[in-house]
């Protein structure tokens, strides 16, 4: 989906702020919500992380952003474990003693129609395309590379497609590519020179260019 | 469903207990598993790890070979190895190539070797900016790269995991493994600041 979590080259933030010496865990309840995430998806097989990632995605954009990285963590959690009817938004929201907002539902037709791409089509130099696709459901593949040109660096081995597994559609393995952007191929002529970006990438993202 | 109102809701640490024991009332958490999860993910899970690779890639040349062509398997030659970790690629930096890394959708890192990412890595002006505009990006972050250097922006997009081999710093000739690792910071594995050079 076309999402808030989409950032890469969104502009009008401000300055990185680095904590020094900075904890793992803020506070008791960030580890707690980590944990959480692990019993959903390894102990309890509930969901898995790509169905995870997703629902992250699906926050309200406002509650997105103003939501520190943790809290984020516990929205998604809690989200998967009403909708798979693990527990219910009512007992969150009774044992919280206020509103446990959620995410979003998962759009209608979630997933493009991407061609099946089960054995590597590319190789270390090839020039290659990222498809203009704008799925409404999970994708890997960053609106700032769609409809680019760039070149594989890097062939890593095949992985689970995203797109599929985050809708509970049949596992498919495919190549994933590192693929090099130089910066004007990306942000235009203006961007600076000696700047590239390396976006690891399935191949069914792709064509030859 | 209504419009998300955070700043009407339950306090995040009231909503995680909640959740926690909505799921403990079903008898859906096995005894010790949440402890055992956060003991990883505070002990096991350590940039101490990556700058052990590092440090090892520095004084081994054989090494470094093996850990540029495979990083998984070199990692793993050291015991750094689980979830966030199945295929982990190093790159190299040189004196005319600088690496930085970044996840723009999420938060992916290579949890063996450099732990669970710091907030500055998470947070929306790191991710939406790095790729846009590093230099200046690592400008105000205190790290000055001339024109001259190319700076490779790596987006964990995909399931490599990355990391970066730093440049030794000068005066650390004959230095010790050890002594080393010490100087490798978790930041300059993720490319936004170099390792500084001892005195």
């Amino acid at each position: 989906m076309d999402g808030i979590h989409d950032l890469g080259g969104m502009a009008g933030f401000g300055p990185v702020a680095v904590e020094s010496d900075e904890p793992v865990f803020h506070d008791p309840w960030e580890a707690l919500a980590f944990a959480l995430n692990a019993l959903g998806i390894a102990a309890l097989r509930a969901y898995n992380a790509d169905e995870y990632r997703h629902a992250v995605e699906r926050m309200d954009p406002a509650h997105y952003l103003a939501a520190t990285y943790y809290e984020r963590v516990l929205t998604g959690v809690a989200t998967l474990l009403v909708e798979k009817g693990v527990v219910t938004h009512d007992d969150l929201e009774r044992r919280a003693g206020g509103p446990f907002p959620l995410a979003r539902p998962v759009a209608e037709h979630p997933t493009a129609d991407l061609v099946r791409q089960p054995r590597a089509r590319f190789a270390i130099g090839d020039r290659v395309r990222v498809l203009e696709i704008h799925p409404t459901g999970h994708t890997r593949v960053p609106r700032y590379v769609r409809g680019c040109r760039g070149v594989v660096v890097h062939v890593a081995p095949a992985f689970s497609f995203p797109d599929a597994s985050a809708h509970g559609l049949p596992a498919r393995e495919e190549h994933t590519y590192h693929v090099a952007f130089e910066a004007p191929a990306l942000w235009g002529d203006a961007a600076a020179r000696n700047e590239q970006v390396v976006v690891d990438l399935w191949d069914a993202y792709l064509e030859p260019a | 469903m209504s419009r998300a109102r955070p700043d009407t809701s339950a306090p995040p640490n009231a909503r995680a207990s909640a959740l926690a024991d909505a799921l403990a009332a079903k008898g859906l958490v096995p005894d010790g598993f949440l402890d055992v999860v956060k003991e990883r993910a505070t002990e096991a899970w350590s940039p101490r790890n990556g700058a052990r690779v590092v440090a090892r890639a520095w004084v081994d040349p054989e090494y470094r070979r093996r850990l540029l062509a495979d990083g998984t398997a070199a990692c793993a030659e050291l015991g750094y190895a689980g979830p966030q970790g199945e295929y982990i690629a190093v790159l190299e930096d040189t004196p005319d190539v600088h690496n930085v890394i970044v996840c723009t959708q999420c938060s992916c890192t290579a949890w063996p070797v450099l732990g669970l990412p710091p907030d500055w890595y998470k947070s929306p002006e790191y991710r939406s900016r790095v790729v846009r505009e590093p230099r200046r990006v690592l400008h105000e972050l205190g790290l000055d790269l001339p024109e001259s250097i190319a700076i490779r922006v790596w987006d964990t997009t995909a399931e490599t995991r990355y990391m970066v081999l730093p440049l030794r710093p000068a005066g650390t000739e004959g230095w010790s493994e050890e002594r080393l690792a010490a100087l490798v910071t978790r930041e300059a594995m993720i490319g936004i600041e170099r390792v500084p050079e001892p005195g």
